[in-house]
């Protein structure tokens, strides 16, 4: 197997990232989540709109490289008219899928993706007080673990280099 | 698996298209081009040690194109090493000298912190052999300060390398007083300089600056790709890294690529045919768009000084709110070419190391975009790239929930 980094985006994440879905801070969101860091290089945002359990829009603003503007706006588009149970079982394999591929390097877009994603549907539950659906675990999933390792991250950085953030 | 073409093709070819990426490459004008065609079948197109007619023809590219480079850099007691890039070049510097040391209580490299990566990492693996690696710091214009140089050198030194310009930010060294104060100190240490992005730039002379070994680099000044030289003085003692057949030198095998010799003598010419004229142009032009893009677009840092002491093909800025690698490809569609030092594009999801070295922030280094003039550039071109910058930056900061306050309050 060749050891040569491979490209970066399939044809399909250039279509997104000139033309994005779903662009844009909703005013009568239900419920807003961010994840990443600036200093990272990646922000995501994600905004939903719901109903009875049920993803009725979806938005999203990203601070980041093609692969991380294309994953949230493709994310959003997954999860319009899903239920919150359906949406929290979106992998960020299923992502990096319908994005046409993602080389390993550019994984982690996805993965923040997800991450913010699941916050969103998290911090809804436990905002609008429902009991915790037998669905969501207690403990914080994969990605939204990764998410927070990736902000952790930066003030590792920050001191390694000697400086504050 | 994903094909490039297919990308290529969502991507489309603009109608207009600017290149301002001289610093990772470029194009070969036709001249140089032309100067080329010969070697690959009409002459020269032996090996240049053997003794046969197409093999001094070849023989001749190398000689020629050496004295004329000598020239320019005024060189008469040294020897110019053919190679094949400038990481090659920087290397063989930097590992040949190791490997030729005597004195094995000398083992102190020092290096300023916004080095190329091609002299930063040789020096980290001789760290795996017994070197040790001092890496100086720079002021938040990257200039390297001589009285910190001057604290560092001490007996353990064996070698300084500080490049004559930065590669990202422009900067140039006042080289000439950073070899004066560690010659002063100690003739013995090796002073090498990676001249890439100042020749052809500034004004270079290794007798009146003193130094020891430069590295030049052909595809860095409209030459063809495949060309480097490390000029080393006639007292410094190197070895070779490569291992292989004898040439017509010592310290770099194989045999050379003599059509592209060709190329970039021809570079050379035309490069330092009316040099100073040409430094003005670009320097105007570089100046244009600084002004252009600091004047059009909000939230703009320039890194790197101003004025003389800026190379007068370089212009880096950051962009705040907004990522660099988005920047490259936006501009992309948009037919402007240009490169990023943010942390995406370097594929070590780290940002880069010069931008952070003048003590910016991580999300200024990821907004970071270098760009190059070229004196091929028109102001037609500058104007052409100052229309498409706002629109592009705009488009991404619209996409970015950075720089703005709205919801805010909303997220915890």
């Amino acid at each position: 197997m060749s050891t040569r980094t491979p490209l970066i985006y399939s044809p399909k994440v250039l279509e997104i990232f000139r033309n994005p879905k779903n662009l844009g801070a909703m005013q009568d969101a239900s419920v807003v989540s961010q994840a990443g860091s600036p200093a990272c290089g990646d922000v995501i945002r994600i905004y939903l709109k719901i109903e009875d359990g049920k993803i009725l829009d979806a938005s999203f603003e990203s601070y980041g490289c093609a692969a991380n503007i294309a994953a949230a706006s493709i994310l959003t588009e997954m999860v319009k008219g899903k239920t919150l149970k359906e949406a929290w079982m979106i992998s960020w394999e299923e992502v990096a899928e319908e994005l046409g591929g993602l080389p390993a390097i550019k994984y982690h877009c996805s993965i923040l993706a997800v991450g913010g994603l699941k916050r969103a549907i998290r911090k809804y539950i436990d905002e609008t007080r429902r009991e915790r659906p037998d669905w969501l675990p207690v403990d914080l999933s994969k990605e939204e673990r990764q998410a927070l390792e990736e902000e952790e991250l930066i003030e590792k950085m920050y001191k390694k280099h000697g400086r504050a953030p | 698996m994903r094909k490039v073409s297919e990308f290529l093709i969502e991507h489309g070819k603009p109608s207009r298209e600017v290149y301002l990426d001289h610093e990772n490459s470029g194009w070969v004008p036709p001249e140089v081009v032309n100067e080329m065609l010969p070697y690959f079948n009409q002459k020269g197109y032996g090996h240049p040690s053997i003794t046969n007619r197409p093999g001094w023809e070849a023989y001749e590219v190398l000689e020629s194109t050496l004295e004329l480079v000598g020239r320019t850099l005024n060189v008469s007691d040294g020897e110019l090493i053919i190679t094949h890039s400038g990481t090659e070049s920087n290397n063989l510097a930097i590992k040949g000298a190791a490997l030729a040391r005597t004195d094995k209580e000398r083992y102190k490299i020092i290096v300023s912190a916004i080095e190329h990566p091609s002299v930063i990492f040789p020096a980290r693996t001789l760290e795996e052999h017994g070197f040790k690696l001092v890496t100086i710091p720079v002021d938040n214009e990257g200039f390297v300060d001589p009285e910190m140089l001057e604290a560092l050198i001490d007996e353990k030194t064996f070698m300084v390398s500080i490049q004559a310009v930065n590669h990202e930010i422009g900067t140039i060294q006042n080289l000439e007083e950073l070899v004066k104060i560690v010659k002063e100190r100690d003739e013995k240490i090796i002073f090498h300089t990676d001249a890439s992005d100042a020749y052809a730039r500034i004004p270079l002379d290794v007798k009146k600056l003193g130094i020891d070994m430069m590295t030049i680099s052909s595809h860095k000044i409209h030459g063809p790709k495949g060309v480097g030289l490390l000029y080393v003085d006639k007292k410094i003692k190197i070895k070779s890294i490569l291992d292989g057949a004898l040439s017509t030198q010592r310290f770099w095998p194989g045999v050379e690529n003599v059509p592209a010799l060709a190329g970039f003598r021809k570079a050379v010419e035309l490069a330092f045919t009316d040099f100073e004229k040409i430094v003005e142009r670009m320097k105007v032009l570089r100046d244009r768009l600084i002004d252009g893009i600091i004047e059009k677009v909000p939230d703009v840092l320039l890194n790197g000084p101003r004025g003389e002491k800026r190379a007068p093909d370089n212009v880096n800025v950051s962009f705040l709110h907004v990522e660099g690698e988005s920047i490259t490809i936006e501009l992309s569609t948009r037919g402007v070419y240009v490169s990023s030092g943010s942390a995406c594009t370097s594929r070590v999801l780290e940002p880069s190391h010069v931008i952070l070295a003048i003590g910016r922030r991580y999300e200024e280094a990821h907004g970071s975009i270098l760009f190059k003039i070229s004196r091929y550039h028109t102001e037609g071109d500058i104007e052409y790239a100052l229309s498409q910058i706002p629109p592009a930056i705009q488009r991404l900061r619209t996409i970015s929930p950075l720089g703005r306050e709205i919801m805010e309050e909303a997220v915890d």
